[in-house]
């Protein structure tokens, strides 16, 4: 029978299937970061179980951290104790760490694909939902709780049921200024923030293969936002040409013997979905949104919808009226306070050229912030080598130090109650930059427009 | 984990829709190394005023809702995979959420922790949110072996789904870690036959 790439990698991983739908499933990397794993570290200490494969682990520091002066100790106590209990655990337990201060250090889901620890084929877990975006490696990858980060440290393995399967086709050529960012917004939009829930989603198509692997990255990185598992893509030439080389990538004649195996990985035709859905992507414009889910997105020169159907009204207008916003009306004009530019969806070198490429011999407006954090110290050191720190300082922006900054303000960067925020991340959720934050989510390009001009704009029209 | 068999209880509605875990416990709260104490911050943006006094018009707040099952709208514990999330409401005092649908990383995380996602038609919510809306003292009744929900006051009685392997493990307390320890040999010799290893 005909398989999909999605079957094809879940059926190499699954140790044994147990009655009922529940499978022992393989785990190949897990990654891990100082938010979720303390809690495991000890539950695997108080049970007196070994760590199962060490050297399948690999551990980073970023939700705490502060973007400025990470040479010196996190002011934060909780922030600090947090980290250092990190560091404490991967010295104990033989983990290999990029803490503050190395070379590597960065947020977990730009690290692992820049450095090829992320492969096709393989399965990924971290404790954290956007674990999703190395499915544009061809890779299984998702989220999970303390709970399962346990289990994987102390097994190697999750017991899990295998999700169903969605593909979503996007065909066709993209307009001036619609990027990967667009894509995944306009498709959540659609679906809405449960509409993929059971399932993993395949990106198909040819404005998906067409895409960089940054691109694809911040596809995936979104799959969570409509509810799906993950989200993954064929590899293809793309994905062999962005690996090749990288620290963690095989080499030599295992890279031949990889990419062969590698080639085998896509969707065989007749491959069955339980949900198939396509869209046009010349349909597709630059995207925004206006409310606390990321379901919650328009057409930038679009308006508000009226209203939702009867049982969802109460949930859209508490959300619009945390946002400040009225049914209907059109989000061009409002003058916005905050850009941020980073995180796991958008915080790439691809990212960064974007933005500098828009703002060179430009600058922010007087009332804007505009801050632009790198996702890892290797982007951050690839944009200082190609002058980015120097146009982007010319313009007024602020470029910080790797980490996940403020797309979740638990560490220092905050937006302040009420203040209006383009940024660049995944989520628009309820005080998610910070208490009363209000987010609105947008691409690199269309954050770095706003920047500029300080208030919300048609970006087709400053398109040269 | 502490076993679950049957529940009598008060209800807590919160009828809204694709409620995060951003809300049920927001980020900055996360900082914590153990697993104990994240209920005094459930719902802290929704609960407390930026003074930290409480907010009187919301739920929890509310001396006339009482009880350990919290009644949401659909999609439930969407967003972010922090178990923090479940581990808030259980230690708020929480044993069962009802919903007509969760978001898959929470409900996983539900089950590991001890509270039970319960799932029910979206009529059978809006009716709950109804019956307790005119009748906040309405007590329903969970029983976990027969897989069912009681309402007394409707004389009804609703069976929900629930996966045969994690009912067991939630009657008894036992987690999914003794389980895939066991299973050692298997996954050894899983390691030595797999040849996509690069």
């Amino acid at each position: 029978m005909a398989k999909s790439l999605f079957d094809k990698i879940w059926d190499a991983h699954v140790v044994k299937a147990i009655p009922g739908g529940l499978e022992v499933f393989y785990i190949d990397r897990h990654l891990i970061h100082e938010v979720t794993s303390p809690q495991a570290f000890d539950e695997l200490q108080e049970r007196g179980l070994p760590l199962s494969r060490p050297g399948q682990i690999l551990a980073t520091a970023d939700h705490n951290v502060p973007t400025r002066n990470q040479h010196l100790p996190i002011e934060d106590p909780l922030s600090r104790s947090q980290v250092d209990k990190l560091t404490e655990n991967c010295e104990k337990f033989g983990v290999e760490l990029f803490g503050l201060g190395h070379q590597y250090q960065g947020i977990v889901h730009v690290i692992g694909p820049e450095l090829g620890v992320t492969q096709p084929g393989m399965t990924i877990v971290c404790g954290d939902s956007h674990t999703s975006t190395h499915g544009a490696f061809g890779a299984i990858a998702f989220g999970i709780g303390t709970s399962q980060v346990t289990q994987v440290m102390a097994s190697q393995c999750l017991l899990i049921s295998r999700p169903k399967r969605m593909r979503i086709t996007v065909d066709g050529a993209l307009q001036p200024g619609v990027t990967a960012k667009d894509i995944i917004l306009h498709i959540i939009a659609r679906l809405g923030t449960g509409g993929a829930t059971g399932y993993f989603v395949e990106y198909a198509g040819s404005a998906i293969r067409g895409l960089s692997m940054e691109g694809r990255m911040t596809v995936c990185n979104m799959s969570i936002e409509m509810g799906a598992r993950g989200g993954l893509i064929a590899p293809d030439a793309t994905t062999f040409e962005y690996l090749q080389g990288r620290p963690y990538a095989p080499q030599g004649e295992r890279w031949e013997q990889a990419v062969d195996y590698w080639q085998t990985l896509y969707s065989e035709e007749g491959a069955e979905f339980e949900s198939e859905l396509s869209f046009d992507a010349a349909a597709i414009t630059p995207m925004i949104t206006y409310g606390t889910n990321p379901g919650m997105g328009i057409a930038l020169n679009g308006n508000i919808p009226v209203l939702g159907t009867d049982g969802e009204a109460a949930s859209f207008d508490k959300s619009l009226a945390y946002m400040g916003f009225a049914p209907g009306e059109s989000l061009l004009g409002k003058e916005i306070n905050y850009v941020f530019i980073g995180s796991c969806t958008n915080s790439r070198i691809e990212d960064l050229r974007a933005v500098a490429a828009y703002v060179k011999g430009k600058h922010k407006a007087q009332h804007v912030e505009a801050i632009i954090v790198p996702g890892s110290k290797l982007v951050e050191k690839q944009a200082i080598a190609e002058g980015i720190d120097q146009v982007l300082a010319e313009a007024g922006f602020e470029l910080r130090e790797p980490g996940c900054s403020a797309c979740l303000a638990m560490n220092d960067d905050k937006i302040p109650a009420g203040a209006y925020c383009v940024s660049t991340s995944n989520r628009n959720f309820e005080g998610r930059q910070g208490p009363g934050a209000r987010t609105l989510l947008a691409s690199p390009l269309v954050a770095a427009i706003t920047a500029v001009e300080g208030r919300i704009v048609d970006i087709t029209q400053y398109l040269n | 984990m502490e076993k679950f068999q049957t529940l009598r209880s008060g209800v807590v509605p919160l009828p809204i829709e694709n409620v995060d875990t951003d809300q049920i416990i927001p980020a900055r709260f996360l900082k914590a190394t153990t697993r104990e104490g994240f209920g005094q911050n459930l719902f802290a943006d929704w609960r407390y005023q930026p003074d930290g006094q409480p907010k009187a018009d919301f739920v929890l707040n509310n001396p006339r809702y009482q009880g350990q099952i919290l009644l949401a709208g659909k999609n439930f514990g969407c967003g972010s995979s922090r178990e923090h999330a479940a581990w808030a409401l259980y230690d708020a005092g929480f044993k069962v959420v009802i919903s007509s649908y969760f978001a898959d990383i929470f409900r996983g995380n539900a089950l590991n922790t001890g509270l039970l996602p319960l799932q029910v038609s979206d009529e059978v919510l809006q009716g709950l949110f109804r019956q307790i809306e005119l009748e906040p003292e309405t007590q329903l009744v969970v029983d976990l072996p027969s897989q069912t929900l009681s309402v007394p006051v409707w004389d009804a009685t609703i069976g929900f789904e629930l996966d045969a392997y994690k009912k067991e493990c939630l009657i008894n307390g036992y987690d999914d870690i003794d389980y895939l320890v066991s299973q050692r040999d298997a996954i050894k010799t899983y390691e030595q036959l797999r040849k996509w290893v690069f």
